[in-house]
């Protein structure tokens, strides 16, 4: 007799009253009408504010004739938060009398109680659908994570006078980042990084075949341009309308030194060297946009100490609190001022982790390859550098009197390294004085400057590196302060730090590369005072 | 990290002392001259106390010369005593304990008085 039309869902549901406490004869059950959006009857039942007679309306609507075609008599809207949630249709009264003013007034409050338990009602089925659509999309991501994880190499090439160093971190809606290091059959090795438009599983499949092709054309082909031309052509068929793929492949002779590679749309590759940093060049089209593609190829030859940094648009790309980009030129400046042999990649990393801020979600999938040459003969015997190892490393901002952060964190670092105690007050000294020139000279008293500080050791001395951002500046040759002249106030009483410095350790050595100054302050460890 | 830099006076039968405490750098200048200014009010010799000196860099070493430059114009003598054997080392190393004099300690300082 009693039937509730719920509307705005999909699935419409009937639901009849107890028909078996009714004589069968006299029920009827009245079919669902639905109240299209927007119809007449809809602003009308909102503005009713109780029961409505159908008999009493006149309004052209469809519905109301469907109504009267059904049998309805009276129309009880369910209405919550200004919404029409449903109504109740009602057919005449069994004893065939008119409803009175009694019976629409209890019908009344009974659909003002009616209306939010429905509205409740619907709020969860809502809530539990989006439940279900998260948990899709969780085990979506984890699919597309996992079939990322597994085709990313397990282990880093081991080759001798080669350092390969690389990092990956998803990002939490896995972008289709990738890379892949390739062993030639004539003994060169390979390396792949690339990015595949859209993220999660879709572009997880398509990392997992670009990267298959590309194993099988770099073993066919022996240069670049002809690999990604390979793989280019292999994949326009294969892959989703709208989705590319960006990649750069190069091939590292390791024993000449020579690396050639070509582009397909990827971030170029910056080359850490002596004087600076260089960005190598190479144009292509994004692999499976177009047939037909070719592909521009360039070569370069690394020396000993060049460091070659690939990266992933991740990086670059990610912002800051106030919506800056990290952009490419701060990649570059700040791996131009990394010292030679600093490890560019935990510092591109650890900056980029500065600049967007703690807590920040990472944007995209993040990507750094890093490969650095050691030494150009192969047999050659480790390096003073190689051997020694890293006490501490550290950065303090350019402030007066940070110098003293850096003396006890010195102090701490070459803790029990024996150094006799009047060598390590010196040492102290000598790195207090060090600091405060970078602080003072190199980094002019600037905060946002900071002065990166690392302590090496190896069995014969211990080595305290301070580097500055002050350019090519060179230390001058300490002259001996002219004390008497001083005190007579022919001269200024200062100038004292780098004669300081020059006589508390065993050696001081200066280099830059051009941006960044470096001293190094080397105390023996044997040595007495 | 820094420590405030501050220095007393003390009058004694042969001059005066000066008492020092926290870090010598540039910034303890104006006290340290102002402290040599009361304490040659009185004749004799000055003595700098340093026991209570953490730290002494080389704008420190400008300040202290530019004291001693003070005692020099008025043929004033001057001795130290307190110093770290660190710190000694450095006062030999810049020749500044070539126009003060360097005491083992205090007592040291007093019976040379």
């Amino acid at each position: 007799m009693v039937q509730l039309m719920r509307r705005r869902r999909a699935e419409e549901e009937t639901q009849a009253g107890d028909e078996s406490q009714i004589p069968e004869s006299k029920t009827r059950l009245i079919e669902a009408v639905p109240i299209p959006f927007g119809d007449p009857l809809e602003t009308l039942l909102l503005s009713s504010g109780g029961p409505v007679v159908l008999r009493d309306l006149e309004l052209e609507s469809v519905t109301v004739d469907a109504l009267r075609e059904a049998g309805v008599e009276l129309i009880v809207p369910l209405i919550g938060q200004g919404e029409l949630l449903g109504a109740l249709y009602l057919g005449p009264r069994l004893s065939d009398q008119p409803y009175s003013t009694d019976d629409r007034r209890l019908l009344g409050s009974l659909a003002s109680q009616v209306a939010p338990a429905m509205k409740v009602a619907q709020l969860v089925r809502e809530q539990q659908a989006e439940a279900k659509e998260r948990e899709r999309i969780h085990q979506e991501l984890q699919v597309a994570a996992l079939i990322q994880q597994t085709l990313l190499p397990k282990e880093l090439p081991a080759i001798a006078g080669w350092q390969v160093d690389a990092f990956y971190r998803p990002a939490r809606a896995v972008g289709g980042d990738f890379y892949d290091f390739i062993a030639l059959e004539d003994g060169r090795l390979g390396v792949v990084i690339g990015d595949v438009t859209d993220k999660g599983v879709p572009a997880a499949l398509v990392m997992a075949t670009c990267r298959s092709m590309l194993r099988a054309a770099a073993q066919r082909h022996t240069s670049p341009s002809a690999v990604l031309a390979d793989v280019n052509d292999g994949l326009v068929p294969e892959i989703p309308p709208a989705m590319f793929v960006t990649c750069l492949y190069a091939i590292i002779d390791t024993e000449a030194g020579e690396v050639v590679f070509a582009n397909a749309g990827h971030n170029l590759p910056y080359v850490r060297h002596d004087g600076g940093v260089l960005e190598l060049r190479a144009t292509g089209m994004p692999l499976g946009l177009m047939p037909g593609m070719g592909y521009d190829e360039t070569k370069y030859e690394m020396s000993a100490g060049e460091v070659m940094v690939l990266t992933s648009d991740g990086i670059t790309e990610a912002h800051n609190a106030e919506g800056e980009m990290y952009g490419f030129a701060r990649l570059m400046d700040r791996v131009a001022r990394r010292p030679i042999n600093d490890d560019v990649l935990n510092a591109v990393v650890t900056e980029l982790e500065a600049f967007t801020g703690e807590g920040a979600e990472q944007e995209d999938d993040i990507t750094l390859v890093v490969v650095k040459r050691t030494s150009s003969a192969q047999a050659s015997a480790e390096t003073f550098e190689e051997r020694r190892q890293v006490m501490a490393k550290f950065v303090i901002p350019s402030e007066e009197g940070n110098e003293r952060i850096a003396i006890a964190k010195v102090s701490a670092a070459v803790e029990g390294l024996g150094l006799e105690p009047a060598r390590l007050e010196r040492l102290k000294t000598a790195v207090g004085e060090t600091v405060m020139n970078a602080i003072e000279h190199g980094n002019e008293n600037r905060p946002e400057l900071d002065v990166d500080v690392q302590v090496c050791a190896n069995e014969e001395s211990v080595s305290v590196l301070v580097s500055d951002q002050g350019g090519d500046r060179l230390i001058p040759e300490a002259t001996v302060p002219d004390l008497e002249a001083k005190l007579a106030g022919d001269q200024t009483p200062r100038g004292w730090g780098l004669f300081l410095i020059e006589k508390m350790v065993d050696e001081v050595r200066s280099t830059s590369d051009g941006a960044t100054h470096t001293i190094e302050l080397v105390m023996n460890r044997k040595g007495v005072s | 990290m820094e420590s405030v830099f501050e220095a007393t006076v003390t009058r004694t039968d042969d001059g005066s002392v000066v008492v020092m405490s926290g870090t010598v750098n540039r910034a303890a200048k104006q006290a340290l001259e102002a402290a040599y200014e009361e304490a040659v009010e009185q004749p004799g010799r000055v003595l700098m106390d340093f026991r209570s000196v953490d730290y002494i860099n080389s704008t420190g070493i400008a300040v202290i010369v530019g004291v001693l430059a003070m005692a020099r114009a008025e043929d004033r003598e001057v001795g130290a005593f307190g110093l770290t054997d660190h710190y000694r080392e450095v006062f030999n190393i810049t020749r500044l304990s070539d126009f003060m004099t360097i005491y083992d300690d205090e007592t040291a300082a007093a019976a040379a008085g």
